[in-house]
């Protein structure tokens, strides 16, 4: 890509005309803003730029982008990714969704994502709830939220999912918190987080101001994270484990060299046959 | 041989006119693990494939990971071997540990000879009652004479003079495998097998090879599994990502090779349902891509075959099937996947079922799979089987066929122009971009979508869509290869995939016997051909459907998708593979002999 086309696009040019479904107020506007202003800041071009998703209020996000898009079925947006990064290397791939369609269906892809280490980045819009089925506690819903009537009296009682705290010990690349109620930050962590070689991890906090009113609270507890990012594991887990879960910024940023399997030797199909020839 | 008891897997014993294959010799090796039979058995089949002829080799295994009691079950023959034979000539047991467990796949009758080591215990009851003729060979004995001597080379030795394979060739072919790396290897099996056939001059006769008249044909040696890996690279695959599973490991071990050397990826997933989406994410690229499993496996991948379908991205899934249900048999076959390829995904779904009736066809029709899945953007589930997968083959050379995944590509639309990628056209296939074209930008959806792919719930939509999906399948051409069909007749023998050689054999036979039968083997399973199958049914009276399974799926299918004139049913439930003289005596009761 030239400077001149990287210069020549802006937030508006990697969004469609299709209508969001989601509730007023919902954090993935802004989100959906963030990652439109991060593509047009690193200058990609919208039709070399995939964007994929599973099912949920955010995994909706493809269709409201310009670019070429997938929105797969519930739990599995990081493996269709994974599939076409490996398949096309050429193309910018960024998956989207939620925290029920990557940590609870999707868990598993998101452990193996993380140790793969294909350079991708995922953003994932956590609100803490269910929202399209209205309501249920997801895997990282406080053990005692009990304010929706799909959640059992008193709470779930499960300990919450720590999406930042796996990504870093199953092996992801580049880890960061963002909040949507600041565009501008989470715009420029998610184009730091597809500059960054590898698997790019981005959790948003996205309030859901339809079933955790209390989310909007969120805004006056944010915080920018105390120092830069730490450039080991463990020191980044160490923050993270004495951290509030309110300190936003890039968490981690490791040199794991991305996954790329083993291609390309010169042979054509027909060489193929000689081992079965009697 | 006219007129012989025989005895069916279930102990019941039934009436047969059939002499079974004249040119054809089946032998059954077996013994406990690091007895060595697959090593001999290999080395026959090596020996066979030098003097020219053809062969099955099918192996059986208790359900040890390594080790454990082996089964070696060989057919030889001057003609192309399709199918396991009703009998078995000669069993020849290196020891008897466990080998009970394998008596019901190795048909045994008075025509047999048991080959046993005295020192390695009795010939089990259940063989013994067969009334085969016993031989003695000490193996064990006559092996430790020789300086590095083992016992499966005795008994090559002794098979080998058996049927009339030469010693020299025997020798030539462990010459190959040994002299270089192992020469005191070499020699002491030479001797060994040298010893063997000196031993076997005293056993009297049995079934011999017949000679192999002028030159030998051109051949290949390659198991099923190998076959489907190399119909996949010829029909354009470049990825695959799979887990694995018995009895596929070997498509993708084969795979995991080759693809690399073609350019071509492939990826070891966490499950099959990222294995699965990788490919339908790789083929979204513009990457043909293909994953291979069992029942288990495929069962998991329902749900993304769904969103292949509705989202026209194309995928090919091969299944080698085994028992089921749950995880069954894993390392037998069976017919009983057909339900759910064909019927297991939610909502209207058309896609494509294609099943190879022989080992040498999953090399086509895994080819074909991925030319109708490209061509078509549709998914394709191949149905293979473990019987068809895991067994060795001596084979005609295979056809080089020029079918190759040939994708509708779009290119970039005028300026101004709105890029419909679920265009409502004629024949329901629509332009398919490779992202990176500019202006083809578009959303890949599992929701309803129009025709420029936005999400729809409206019924106009769904109806539009619903009928363009089914219209590419149902009005493309899919040409002679929807069915193998042999013969002509009043009775036709309508079966599918590894039943189809014995079918074959058995229809062979009846015409021998005056009843005259056709073949109708469809390689197509979905979408059903009814003009086609009623071309080929036309002037039947009597119609026997041939299939193993429990439930008789396949027979269910075929009354749900065809008009059948009058029709019985044998089918039973796997691992026993339906031997040709089932088929033929049910022939020529349907025939009036």
């Amino acid at each position: 890509m030239t400077e001149s086309c990287a210069l020549s696009y802006t937030a508006k040019d990697y969004k469609s005309e299709v209508k969001p479904v989601w509730c007023p107020g919902c954090g993935d506007y802004a989100v959906l803003s963030s990652i439109t202003k991060a593509f047009a800041d690193l200058g990609l071009e919208p039709h070399k730029t995939a964007v994929v998703s599973g099912i949920g209020c955010s995994s909706r996000i493809p269709a409201y982008t310009n670019c070429y898009g997938f929105h797969t079925i519930h739990g599995r947006s990081l493996v269709v990714a994974t599939g076409l990064k490996l398949a096309r290397p050429d193309l910018t791939v960024l998956v989207a969704g939620g925290d029920g369609d990557g940590f609870s269906i999707g868990g598993n892809h998101f452990l193996h994502s993380c140790r793969r280490n294909v350079d991708m980045t995922y953003v994932v819009m956590d609100n803490r709830v269910y929202g399209m089925t209205k309501g249920q506690p997801s895997p990282t819903t406080e053990a005692d939220w009990d304010a929706s009537a799909m959640a059992p009296p008193g709470g779930t009682g499960l300990v919450p999912f720590n999406p930042l705290a796996i990504a870093l010990s199953a092996g992801a690349n580049f880890v960061a918190r963002a909040f949507a109620g600041d565009p501008n930050g989470t715009a420029s962590i998610i184009a730091e987080a597809v500059r960054h070689p590898g698997f790019s991890f981005v959790a948003v906090m996205s309030p859901c101001v339809t079933f955790r009113e209390e989310q909007r609270e969120w805004k006056n507890v944010v915080r920018p994270a105390p120092g830069p990012a730490a450039t080991t594991a463990a020191e980044a887990a160490a923050r993270l484990m004495t951290d509030d879960g309110f300190n936003m910024g890039v968490l981690y940023k490791g040199d794991r060299r991305p996954y790329q399997p083993v291609t390309g030797t010169g042979k054509t199909v027909a060489d193929l046959d000689a081992e079965f020839v009697l | 041989m006219a007129g012989l008891v025989r005895r069916g897997p279930s102990g019941v014993e039934d009436m047969t006119k059939s002499s079974g294959a004249t040119n054809s010799v089946s032998i059954a090796m077996c013994g406990s693990g690091g007895a060595g039979v697959m090593t001999a058995a290999n080395m026959l089949l090596d020996a066979a494939a030098d003097a020219g002829y053809f062969a099955l080799f099918g192996r059986s295994s208790g359900p040890q990971i390594r080790g454990g009691e082996a089964a070696a079950l060989v057919r030889l023959s001057s003609e192309p071997v399709s199918s396991v034979d009703d009998t078995t000539e000669i069993l020849l047991a290196i020891d008897w540990q466990n080998v009970h467990r394998f008596a019901a796949e190795l048909p045994l009758d008075a025509h047999s000879v048991i080959i046993t080591d005295p020192t390695q215990g009795d010939v089990p009851e259940v063989m013994a009652k067969s009334g085969a003729r016993i031989v003695e060979l000490p193996m064990k004995d006559l092996a430790k004479e020789i300086p590095g001597g083992r016992p499966n080379m005795i008994a090559l030795g002794a098979v080998c003079h058996l049927i009339g394979l030469p010693v020299d060739i025997v020798t030539e072919v462990l010459g190959k495998s040994l002299k270089k790396k192992r020469a005191d290897a070499y020699e002491a099996s030479v001797a060994a097998v040298k010893k063997g056939a000196e031993a076997a001059l005293t056993m009297g006769q049995t079934k011999r090879l017949p000679a192999i008249a002028g030159d030998k044909p051109k051949r290949w040696t390659i198991t099923g599994n190998q076959a489907a890996g190399l119909g996949a690279v010829r029909g354009g695959i470049t990825f695959c990502a799979a887990y694995p599973i018995t009895p596929a490991t070997e498509i993708l071990e084969w795979l995991t090779g080759a693809l690399p050397k073609i350019g071509g990826t492939f990826v070891q997933a966490e499950d099959e349902l990222a294995s699965v989406n990788m490919c339908i994410g790789a083929s979204y690229g513009g990457a043909p891509s293909l994953t291979a499993t069992s029942g288990p496996g495929l069962a998991l991948m329902i749900e993304a075959l769904g969103m292949s379908t509705a989202s026209e991205t194309p995928v090919v899934v091969v299944d080698v099937q085994r028992g089921g249900p749950s995880t069954g048999i894993p390392t037998k076959s069976e017919q009983s996947d057909l339900n759910i390829a064909i019927y297991g995904l939610h909502g209207d779904a058309p896609h494509l079922v294609v099943a190879p009736n022989s080992i040498g066809d999953c090399l086509f029709t895994t080819q074909w799979a991925v030319h109708l899945a490209e061509s078509l953007q549709a998914p394709c589930i191949v149905l293979s089987e473990q019987s068809l997968g895991q067994s060795r083959a001596i084979i005609p050379e295979p056809a080089d066929v020029a079918f190759v995944g040939k994708r509708l590509i779009a290119q970039a639309p005028a300026e101004g122009e709105k890029f419909k990628r679920y265009a409502l056209t004629n024949t329901g296939v629509s332009p398919m971009p490779v992202p990176g074209t500019p202006g083809c930008q578009y959303t890949a959806d599992g929701l309803e979508h129009t025709e420029t792919g936005l999400p729809s719930s409206q019924s106009g939509d769904h109806f539009a869509q619903l009928d363009k999906r089914l219209r590419k399948l149902t009005g493309h051409e899919y040409g002679d290869h929807w069915a193998t069909i042999e013969g002509e007749g009043d009775i036709a023998v309508i079966t599918w995939g590894s039943c189809t050689g014995a079918a074959r054999e058995a229809v062979e036979r009846a015409r021998a016997d005056g009843v005259a039968a056709k073949l109708i083997s469809p390689r197509l399973l979905s979408p059903s051909r009814p003009d086609a199958m009623a071309k080929a049914l036309a002037g039947v009276k009597k119609v026997l459907v041939v299939e193993l399974s429990h439930l008789a799926q396949f027979h269910k299918y075929l009354r749900a998708e065809y008009d059948l004139p009058q029709t019985q049913v044998l089918h039973r439930a796997g691992p026993l593979p339906i031997r040709p003289h089932e088929i033929h005596s049910r022939l020529l009761a349907m025939g009036g002999k």
